[in-house]
This record gives C-alpha cells, sequence and structure tokens, in this order.
C-alpha cells in the first residue's frame, strides 16, 4: 500500500495539498509516482502565475508517460520548485518532501474543504485510482 | 528508382486475380455523366530515348544559374556548391529525404544530423540547433509559435524588412492559434526603433528581425534585442548562415531564437525547393523548440553513440496539447549542409562571404553609376541591395534575360512602394567580367 499521509489533502489526479498557515503545498503522491516511473522532466508555472483548481498547471514527464498536474486549489504561485529542473528524480525519491512543486496563495478557502481526506483517497487508490 | 513494367500480360493477370473481365469492368459503378466518354488525350508513348531527349528540351527552356549569369537572390543565392556534396549525398546510406523512421539503427545518419546541428549551433551562437524544418520560411513561422508557448502573449511585431514571403508564411501559421501579426515600418531599409518602440509592448511575445534583410540591408540587432527584452518579448532573429563566417553571430547580439534558409549551404537552386529551415535557441527554450534533436549518448559497452534525444512528444502522445507538429526534418539538404561546412572549413566560410560582400560591393558602385540608377537605402549592405531604376524594373529585367543576365527581382509586387526598384544579390560566383558585363548591359536597358 502507497504512503498516504494523514495530514495532508488529495486530489482524484493523485496530487497532494499541505497548509502551511495561508498558504498550501502542492505535489503528486507516492502512489502517482510509483505509477509514473522515474520522473526526467517537470515542467512548472512561474512565480506570479494564476492556477485554477482542477485545471492544469504543468507537465510530469517520465520514461512512460507524460502527465498533466492539477491544481488542487486555485489561487497565485508563491513558490516553484525550482530544484526539480535539474534534479526530476526528488519526485520519485521523496514525493511528500523534496519532491514537492508549488506553493499556492489560495484565492478561495472553501475549495480546502471539497478536497479529499486521506482516508478517501486510500479508498480511492484501493478501487484503482481511477 | 526501380522501374515497374506494366505489361498486358500483367494486366491480364491482375484482372483474372480479381476476378474482373476488363478494366472497364472496374469503373462500371461511376455513373456515364461523371466518365469523359473518351480517350484522354495523350500523344503516343515515347522510347526512352526519345523521353530523354524531349524533357532535356523542356529543361533548356528554363532560364537557370548555369545558362544564365544570376544576380537573383531575395532568399536563395548561387553560392557555389562544391563537388565533394553531390558524390556523398548519392550514396545509397545517405540518399533518402528524412530522418530514418527506426532512428538508432542508422547511425551514420544520426552522426550527420549531430554534426549539422553542432555547425550550425557554433554558426549561429546559440546554444541548440535541432535536425532542421523545411525551409526559412517555415522556420520562421515555427519560431512565431515558439514565442508565444513560451510567453504566453499573443502578438507577434515584424520588422518591415523580413521577407514578405516569408510573412504570408508566418500569418498562415499564426492564423489557427489566433496570434496577431502587426508590422514595425521600416521606411529607410531598416527597423524604425521609434515605431518598434510603439508597437512592441506588454503583449508582443516576440519581434521579428532579418538581417541582412529582405531589401539587403544589415540591421541593428542588438538595439532590437534590447528593444525587445525590455517589454519581456523574445527576439527572434532570421538570418542567412552562409553570411556567418564573416557577420557577427545572432546569438551574441542577444537573439533568443535564430532561424534561416540555408540553402546557400550547398543546396542546389531549385524552383520550390527543397530547401532548409534552420532552427536554433537558447537552452532554456529547448522543451518548446520543433522539430527533433540528435544527441551523443554512450551505449551498454560504453561505446560512443547517437539518439535521437528529443523530438516533439506530442508527434505520439498527447497530439491535443502539439506545439507543433514538425515531425520530421529535411535529412539531406541538412546533410548537404554539414558536407559543405566541413569542405569549405572556418577559412573557406569566411571567403565565401569576403568575397560576396566585396563583388556585390563593386556591383553596388558599378551599377549606381549608370546614368538615373541609384541605390535605395543609404544603409550598410552585405551581398545584396536594393537599385532604384529610372525605367519599369520588369522591363528591364526582361530585357536582360534575352542578354542572359538574370538581373534581379523587380520588388514591385512585393511593395508597392518600391515598383522602381530592383533587388541585386551578388556571390562569390560573380567575376568582375560578369559584374562590368551587367553594367554596360543596364546602362543600354536604361537610356
Amino acid at each position: 500500500m502507497a504512503n498516504v499521509p494523514a495530514d495532508l489533502r488529495y486530489t482524484r489526479e493523485h496530487e497532494w495539498a499541505k497548509q502551511e498557515g495561508s498558504r498550501v503545498r502542492v505535489g503528486i503522491t507516492a502512489f502517482a509516482q510509483e505509477q509514473l516511473g522515474d520522473v526526467v522532466f517537470v515542467e512548472l508555472p512561474k512565480v506570479g502565475a494564476k492556477v485554477r483548481a482542477h485545471q492544469t498547471f504543468g507537465v510530469v514527464e517520465s520514461v512512460k508517460a507524460v502527465s498533466d498536474l492539477f491544481a488542487p486549489v486555485s489561487g497565485e504561485v508563491v513558490e516553484a520548485n525550482a530544484a526539480l529542473a535539474g534534479k526530476p528524480e526528488t519526485v520519485n525519491q521523496d514525493p511528500y518532501g523534496g519532491g514537492w512543486m508549488l506553493v499556492v496563495g489560495p484565492s478561495d478557502v472553501k475549495e480546502w474543504d471539497a478536497l479529499l481526506t486521506a482516508a478517501q483517497y486510500e479508498q480511492f487508490i484501493a478501487e484503482g485510482g481511477h | 528508382m526501380r522501374y515497374l513494367p506494366n505489361t498486358a500480360q500483367n494486366q491480364r493477370a491482375m484482372l483474372e486475380t480479381i476476378g474482373a473481365g476488363s478494366i472497364e469492368d472496374l469503373l462500371v459503378r461511376i455513373p456515364a455523366k461523371a466518365r469523359l466518354g473518351r480517350p484522354l488525350a495523350l500523344p503516343p508513348a515515347l522510347a526512352e530515348s526519345e523521353l530523354v531527349r524531349h524533357m532535356r528540351t523542356l529543361a533548356a527552356r528554363n532560364a537557370d544559374a548555369d545558362s544564365h549569369v544570376c544576380f537573383l537572390g531575395a532568399g536563395a543565392y548561387d553560392h557555389y556548391v562544391p563537388s565533394p556534396i553531390n558524390h556523398m549525398v548519392l550514396r545509397g546510406e545517405f540518399f533518402t529525404a528524412y530522418t530514418p523512421y527506426q532512428p538508432e539503427a542508422s547511425q551514420g545518419t544520426l552522426r550527420t544530423i549531430y554534426e549539422y546541428q553542432t555547425m550550425i549551433a557554433e554558426l549561429t551562437g546559440m546554444d541548440v540547433a535541432n535536425a532542421s524544418i523545411y525551409d526559412g520560411a517555415s522556420s520562421l513561422a515555427e519560431a512565431a509559435l515558439m514565442a508565444h508557448s513560451i510567453t504566453g502573449r499573443a502578438e507577434i511585431a515584424l520588422a518591415g524588412g523580413v521577407n514578405p514571403l516569408y510573412r504570408r508564411v508566418v500569418e498562415t501559421y499564426v492564423d489557427g492559434p489566433g496570434l496577431k501579426l502587426r508590422e514595425v515600418p521600416s521606411p529607410e531599409g531598416v527597423l524604425d526603433l521609434d515605431a518598434a518602440r510603439r508597437v512592441v509592448g506588454g503583449k508582443t511575445a516576440a519581434l521579428v528581425v532579418q538581417s541582412p534583410n529582405f531589401y539587403g540591408c544589415l540591421e541593428d540587432v542588438a538595439a532590437a534585442a534590447e528593444l525587445a527584452h525590455a517589454a519581456g518579448a523574445l527576439l527572434v532573429v532570421a538570418s542567412d548562415p552562409v553570411n556567418l563566417g564573416v557577420l557577427e553571430a545572432p546569438g551574441r547580439q542577444g537573439a533568443d531564437i535564430v532561424v534561416g534558409e540555408g540553402q546557400g549551404l550547398g543546396v542546389p537552386l531549385g524552383f520550390g525547393g527543397p530547401y532548409l529551415g534552420v532552427f536554433a535557441a537558447k537552452n532554456e527554450f529547448v522543451r518548446r523548440m520543433p522539430g527533433r534533436l540528435v544527441g551523443a549518448t554512450v551505449d551498454l559497452d560504453a561505446a560512443r553513440g547517437f539518439a535521437l534525444t528529443l523530438q516533439t512528444r506530442e508527434q505520439h502522445i498527447r497530439r491535443a496539447k502539439a506545439t507543433s507538429n514538425i515531425c520530421t526534418n529535411v535529412a539531406l539538404c541538412a546533410l548537404m549542409a554539414t558536407i559543405y561546412l566541413s569542405t569549405l572549413g572556418k577559412q573557406g566560410l569566411v571567403s565565401v562571404g569576403e568575397l560576396s560582400t566585396a563583388k556585390a560591393h563593386y556591383a553596388a558602385e558599378r551599377l549606381s553609376a549608370v546614368p538615373g540608377v541609384s541605390l535605395r537605402f543609404a544603409q550598410p549592405f552585405f551581398k545584396e541591395f536594393t537599385l532604384k531604376l529610372p525605367k519599369p524594373p520588369d522591363r528591364v529585367a526582361a530585357r536582360l534575360a534575352r542578354q542572359h543576365i538574370l538581373a534581379g527581382l523587380p520588388l514591385r509586387s512585393y511593395d508597392r512602394k518600391l515598383s522602381d526598384c530592383l533587388l541585386v544579390a551578388v556571390t562569390e560566383r560573380r567575376t568582375k567580367d560578369e559584374i562590368d558585363a551587367f553594367a554596360d548591359a543596364l546602362t543600354k536597358a536604361v537610356v
């Protein structure tokens, strides 16, 4: 069973979201990186870009596939993980830590409550994760 | 090419196999009113020797750079094609138009493309060059789309000196994604920087300049770069790579994307090509670059090898997200350029540029001394320049063509304001005698 930390929220597209004060840190889950295989490229928006919940904000490319990244919440990008440009494999090695992708300043706090809880996400991937 | 006969016996065998009595039987379902009702009006078949004679007679009616003395340019130039090029490209191992479909099985082809990319990157002063695109015009159009993709902005500012034929191709390409083209006037033959400052702004994805431009004038690329970058836009430079043995590389003057027509690098003049689209960019934009990229790598035994390192991924997957539909390159023309540059070497390319520009300046001096003839623009030029004539240029050009001189391109159908102008190109192939004869013939033609 993939690692699903209890203190995070999740999307059906396999992103995780972590509340840090008024901001939300975003990455992809351990399940997602296992499914993708070795990540070779991550394309992220610039700081200051606007992202919208359930809309794509970037691309992750592995040796097997190219997948869109979906924003868990709407808002402005306040940080993007520049280290992934040189070391995309961090997404595989440490998906909930060094493999983070964005920090977003959310524009609508209600969107947080619509995200899956850890228990809901665990059940979702137990059913196949589609 | 294989010769495939189609004898009466072959036809009978094929008809028997599919159970048809005659070829006419295959067509019965086509309504009679849609049929021609008589045989095609074709002359009788010729024997091979007769056909070759017939085709040679037709071909001899063309005016080309061997039958005439060529001062025509405007994007394709009569530079000398060294003999090793034909010798090499006709080899069976190389004689194909495309990147191979199973590329890694063709290490020799990949190696030549890798060398081509390396030389183009060095010439243009850019980090990375792709395996080539169809021609200069499609390279420029792809650069416009790429600038849009990088910046997220929807306007492309084109300097007035950009080849008008390129401009039309760009118009076609940007119509689908809905980009807006804005032209920056160049009344004095080069980009008007004040006008450019008014056009280039927060919506501009790229400022596009060509240098030397369509009229032959050299643009201030560094000033254009500064202007574009101040607005957060990219600078796209269209440049003829043959000139870059002498002229400063656009990459060292601030260009973000460099494109160009590479025909001068050993590709013979042809009516409509095939030519060579040069495309190079800064490394930070490599993921947005159209086409394909060959890279060097090592195999399991640590031996050097070559692989298709990058190709627009949407060719195979995620096609809805495509940023470009360029899925191949003009491998044979790129090979010609590779052999050309290898044959000439560093000194040879410098000589081609120095001879071309020296002869062009001699020609400009001679021709502008003809009574009534003058240089249209007071700007530095390289191997091409615009002449103002006292008589209609199309008639002058037609008259000189009868004397086996291709005088240049009458600009009337490209720019109404220059309807009294003729665009003249001079390469290293032109001799002093040919230039003097041109000046004499022009003197008589404009009296």
